[in-house]
């Protein structure tokens, strides 16, 4: 089963992620996001980057954290290839991510993802794990 | 069915009220019919009204344009104005595509001038107006010019030959807010600034040629110069990556502010800063650069469709006789002088997915236009009618000088791309007579028509509740879409 499902929103796009832990939902969040960014079939060479990023809360640092993933597809025209999440505490989550230059002629780009909102925010415990809710602007 | 909509109470006609209760500082007044009120039961709108109501400083109502949906803290077709002294300035009032905004061309040409050419003046149109995701522009600029294009606005890119100053008289602020201060973006809003002027953009944002399809208004219609069968040319689009960033940027920095200070806010999206602050200060000042930004953005991109007629069309500018009939903002925060009860106030106005409708003799008018009112923009969806309106007093009156921007969303892009399945929406517009070129596999479903309320109701009711007049109503022909 996917670790996420797409939120109908009028205006724009929401994904709703499950995952067993905090590092794994921190993590699953970034793989949707860049599945709705584009699908890419080539094997590019990548780049390994080491990211920390701040939060008030979790749920703040959920949207830092996705606000600094969009931004290096958006300002630098890269994409994660993969990530792996060290630590993630409430305010401070500590990732490795892997990048690869996006070819505008050959991966297929599928949303313009503006920034990742505040709306209806949600990161919390679900059963025996994590849900988030997230909303982007389109 | 949101439950706030049951709390509606009919006011008259066009209008219904949110009654003020609790937390609420003022009532919310949503301009709607009966119909498109029934679009409201499915989406949070009225709570988004009555979460801005409960923001410090508003004066007289919390407003909803009737093309309201669901938006980020203010919904999308709000307006809303605060005190000078004791209100505050929202960056989620103005939204994360500062200055988007439209501005209409006219021409010289009637429709049999283009006939079955307008095929390869899309497609040309197409070629040469960097749209979609990732395009680049064609402008090269260097640190020292981009700070020039974020203080100067329209008049940097006319400067460069790109338009004449007749282009500034008819841009809402002359197509440059004051106070804009590049010293206050951040490096990477500079650095996203950089490679997009010059761009059209993608999802909603269009160029779109069409026909002016029938006349309401002929005193008004012929002070904006328009007359049936005309040839016009809408152009859509906002300030780019620079101003979400710069959103982005401010919502941080006044979350940290509201969490600091135990600001009570109804919505996170709904951070703010007091008027006077340092913040509200930064944030006018980065703003302003966003909204400049896109209004030279809109004058290049005029200027190349100028030049895209003329070499496709092989006519000179005297035959083609393209002509900006007005530019208006979308999304936008402006300090005003308004009445309120008899009495002259400064008040900070936020319009996000909303017009300014100045009436007539309103000193912001263009001259040209000051005896009829300011030319409001309403485009429609790709398969259906867009408008030109005129401002009124009553809007002055009513609601802070405003009117609504668009059709606004019905159905969510999943809804649209089911609706679109099995169906070849490029040959349906095509069979109808319009022309669509694209880029992005899902455009064309997510943007179908039907995705999207319909104009003429929206109109309807800004007409019927006179917070705007209508003058023109124009039919798609041609679509540029990223």
């Amino acid at each position: 089963m996917s670790p996420y499902t797409l939120i109908d929103h009028t205006a724009d796009l929401g994904i709703r992620v499950t995952a067993g832990s905090l590092k794994e939902l921190f993590a699953e969040a970034v793989r949707a996001l860049f599945n709705l960014l584009l699908r890419s079939n080539r094997h590019p060479r990548t780049e390994k980057r080491f990211i920390a990023v701040e939060g008030l809360d979790l749920e703040d640092l959920m949207v830092n954290w996705l606000r600094e993933m969009l931004y290096l597809f958006n300002g630098k025209d890269k994409a994660v290839a993969s990530v792996f999440i060290s630590s993630v505490e409430t305010t401070l989550i500590r990732a490795e991510v892997e990048l690869y230059e996006i070819d505008f002629l050959r991966d297929e780009i599928l949303e313009d993802i503006k920034a990742v909102t505040y709306h209806q925010i949600k990161v919390g415990p679900l059963n025996h794990g994590y849900v988030a809710r997230i909303i982007f602007d389109i | 069915m949101a439950a706030n909509v049951l709390e509606l109470k009919k006011l008259d006609k066009y209008r219904w009220t949110l009654p003020q209760k609790g937390k609420m500082r003022v009532p919310g007044i949503i301009y709607s019919s009966e119909k498109l009120l029934r679009d409201l039961t499915t989406d949070e709108s009225s709570q988004q009204v009555i979460n801005v109501a409960q923001l410090p400083g508003i004066v007289k109502y919390s407003l909803a344009m009737p093309d309201v949906h669901w938006g980020y803290g203010f919904p999308i077709g709000g307006v809303a104005a605060f005190e000078e002294d004791e209100g505050i300035v929202s960056p989620g009032g103005v939204g994360y595509d500062i200055n988007c905004g439209v501005r209409l061309l006219t021409t010289g040409l009637r429709s049999e001038d283009i006939g079955d050419r307008i095929k390869e003046l899309t497609r040309t149109l197409f070629r040469d107006i960097p749209s979609g995701v990732g395009s680049m522009g064609k402008i090269k600029l260097s640190k020292k010019e981009i700070r020039q294009v974020l203080v100067k606005g329209s008049r940097w890119a006319v400067e460069q030959g790109m338009g004449d100053n007749e282009d500034l008289d008819r841009t809402e602020s002359s197509g440059c807010l004051p106070d804009a201060d590049p010293d206050v973006l951040s490096d990477r809003a500079m650095e996203r600034g950089f490679k997009q002027l010059g761009t059209l953009g993608a999802g909603n944002h269009f160029l779109e040629v069409g026909v002016v399809d029938h006349i309401y208004d002929q005193k008004i219609a012929h002070h904006y110069n328009l007359f049936e069968g005309q040839v016009t040319i809408f152009i859509h689009c906002g300030s780019r990556g620079l101003g979400h960033q710069v959103c982005d940027d401010f919502l941080q920095i006044m979350g940290k502010l509201a969490s600091a200070s135990g600001f009570d806010l109804p919505d996170r999206q709904l951070v703010y800063a007091p008027l006077g602050s340092d913040s509200a200060r930064r944030y006018f000042a980065a703003m302003a650069c966003a909204a400049n930004y896109a209004w030279a953005n809109r004058q290049a991109l005029m200027h190349w469709t100028r030049e895209v007629f003329e070499r496709t069309l092989e006519l000179t500018p005297r035959e083609l006789d393209i002509r900006l009939l007005y530019d208006v903002c979308h999304n936008i925060a402006k300090m005003e002088t308004h009445e309120i009860d008899g009495v002259q106030r400064r008040l900070c106005v936020h319009r996000k997915g909303a017009t300014r409708a100045f009436p007539p003799g309103h000193p912001e008018v263009p001259s040209i236009y000051r005896a009829v009112g300011q030319p409001v923009l309403i485009p429609g969806d790709m398969g259906r009618y867009s408008y030109v309106l005129a401002g009124t007093q009553k809007a002055m009156e009513e609601t802070f000088g405003s009117t609504c921007h668009g059709a606004g969303r019905l159905l969510s892009r999943g809804q649209a791309k089911k609706k679109a399945k099995g169906r070849a929406i490029g040959r349906e517009l095509e069979d109808k007579g319009i022309y669509v070129s694209y880029t992005g596999r899902t455009t064309m479903a997510e943007e179908m028509p039907e995705a999207y309320k319909d104009a003429s109701e929206v109109v309807e009711v800004a007409h019927g509740a006179g917070i705007s007049r209508k003058v023109a109503r124009l039919r798609p022909w041609g679509v540029v879409k990223g």
